[in-house]
């Protein structure tokens, strides 16, 4: 079980590097079709309603199981963070590919002014198992 | 040395704020404006006593510990010095009606006694007059207004987009008949002095709104007018049907006046402001095309879409040029389902009336809340209108729910 967490950890490591462009397109792709209409062009959100992904500690925090479960199965509770509640209903996106997952989290995990880890589809997988 | 530079930048910086003309407003000519207040909190609806004290209702309990924040112009200067509050829940409506102030949370109304002096007497200990309503997160906020007999009005907004099976997802069937308009939806009518009501002891009054925010009660027809936050996202639902250019102008935001019974038609109909029709939702059958809602009203005024109306005021004083007297000003919050497309609608409108009829197009009366150039999305807008208020002078205030600032705007004579 350690040598299982700790392989994935440097499994993990290994795949944080600078996000790919092709991965970045694919993901903005997503988001543009999928997310923008809510979240917003400037990935600001709507005060009261939709979070924002800018800035926002848990997009580029590290509990990324936590951000593919909310992404695949919608989040229907209102939701706090950073000092702010936000209440529409995310819509669960249960069609999108493990890969696709891993794009669209690299996207927006790098985008505007956020600067964090790539998302691999192994990571996807992990989180999967977590649930 | 560092110091001073420090504070000659702060002073420099602080006659650049004042100095901005009409506190960054356009207006028509004649107009001017004025900063009453900033950064009170998230100040949501506004109401204002004879003796010109302003109260306004936060959606949040803001730094100082208040939910209701009193503010008070003791110089004339159009700037509130004195500035305090109370209260320990968020919500959005307030209103007043002689020495009586209500104040709503997301689910309660309460109400507190002002003296001769139009101060609160009973900040810590309001009555509690409706109680127990749905707060189901979306379309939460409880919006009031009083009729001449005493009987208060409060919006129940419905929990959900277009009362999908599935609320916002793909392919999610609309609900028939849908089953939230037993207990929201609406616009439900209580008794303003009575204690301890809910759904039991009010009345369904008006059905088929989805969430309406700006209500006003108008005198001259005797009625209440109210102004509804159409449908969200038909392109992301729908995107074999409708076009983002399609969505970012459908449906219409719209002004209905509801007499007892009314039914405007929601969840089964939108209504579009090109076709002029009330168009069946592709949640019930629809295409675009076909009608719907037989028996549900057609909307007085049609605005753009998704600008969100806040709040509804008929203007009754004698300051503003004779053109606004009994006249319907329209507080909009601005867009944020326009995207992809420019969000837009940051601004106060105003709807000349005769006769209690619209008696013109609407138009724009206070715009450059928002800040230049910078639309993309709601976070990025300076202010954002959400509650008006006018004044025993006739001044026209104007609450914004994103920073906290108060606008006073007169008329020169």
């Amino acid at each position: 079980m350690q040598f299982k967490i700790v392989s994935l950890v440097v499994v993990a490591l290994f795949y944080c590097v600078q996000a790919n462009a092709q991965n970045m397109q694919k993901g903005k792709k997503i988001y543009e079709t999928r997310c923008l209409a809510c979240h917003q062009a400037d990935g600001g959100g709507v005060p009261n309603m939709n979070a924002p992904l800018d800035a926002a500690s848990n997009v580029v925090g590290k509990d990324i199981a936590r951000l593919v479960r909310i992404i695949r199965y919608g989040y229907n509770e209102r939701i706090a963070l950073d000092g702010f509640y936000y209440s529409n209903a995310m819509t669960a996106n249960p069609d999108l590919k493990d890969n696709e997952l891993a794009d669209l989290l690299t996207y927006i995990r790098n985008s505007w002014s956020n600067k964090a880890s790539a998302i691999t589809i192994a990571q996807v997988q992990a989180a999967k198992k977590k649930k | 040395m560092y110091k001073l530079s420090n504070f000659l930048l702060a002073c420099v910086l602080a006659l650049s704020v004042n100095a901005q003309e009409n506190a960054g407003l356009k207006l028509p000519t004649g107009f001017s404006a004025t900063l009453f207040a900033d950064q009170i909190g998230t100040a949501r609806h506004i109401a204002i006593n004879d003796k010109g004290i302003l109260f306004a209702k936060l959606n949040n309990v803001n730094k100082a510990g208040q939910s209701i924040v009193r503010m008070e112009d003791v110089n004339g200067d159009g700037i509130a010095e004195k500035i305090s509050g109370w209260g320990k829940y968020g919500g959005t409506g307030i209103f007043i009606k002689g020495n009586q102030l209500y104040a709503s949370s997301d689910d309660a109304v309460y109400l507190y006694q002002l003296d001769a002096n139009g101060e609160v007497t009973n900040p810590t200990a309001p009555k509690t007059i409706i109680q127990n309503l749905h707060s189901r997160r979306q379309h939460a906020s409880k919006s009031i207004t009083l009729d001449p007999q005493g009987n208060i009005y409060v919006n129940i907004g419905a929990y959900s987009n277009a009362c999908q099976e599935k609320d916002r997802s793909v392919g999610s069937k609309g609900m028939m008949p849908c089953p939230i308009l037993d207990s929201a939806g609406g616009i439900w009518k209580f008794d303003g002095s009575k204690e301890n009501q809910s759904y039991a002891q009010g009345k369904r009054y008006a059905t088929g709104l989805r969430n309406v925010i700006g209500l006003d009660w108008n005198n001259k027809t005797n009625s209440l007018f109210v102004t509804q936050h159409g449908r969200d996202q038909l392109n992301t639902f729908y995107p074999t049907m409708y076009t983002d250019a399609q969505n970012a102008d459908l449906p219409a935001e719209t002004m209905y006046e509801m007499k007892e019974g009314d039914d405007a038609g929601w969840p089964y109909v939108y209504y579009d402001p090109f076709q002029k029709k009330k168009i069946l939702s592709p949640e019930y059958g629809g295409d675009g095309k076909l009608e719907g809602g037989k028996n549900a009203l057609d909307p007085l005024v049609a605005f753009p879409a998704h600008m969100a109306p806040m709040a509804l005021l008929f203007y009754k004083g004698n300051q503003f040029p004779a053109k606004y007297k009994e006249g319907a000003f329209i507080a909009f919050h601005g867009s944020w389902n326009r995207a992809p497309l420019p969000q837009e609608g940051y601004f106060v409108a105003f709807v000349p009336f005769k006769n209690g009829k619209p008696s013109g197009e609407w138009e724009i009366f206070a715009n450059g809340f928002a800040g230049a150039d910078n639309n993309k999305s709601p976070r990025g807008a300076k202010a954002r209108p959400c509650g008006l208020a006018e004044g025993p002078d006739g001044s026209l205030y104007v609450s914004d729910d994103s920073k906290g600032a108060i606008f006073k705007i007169s008329f020169n004579k």
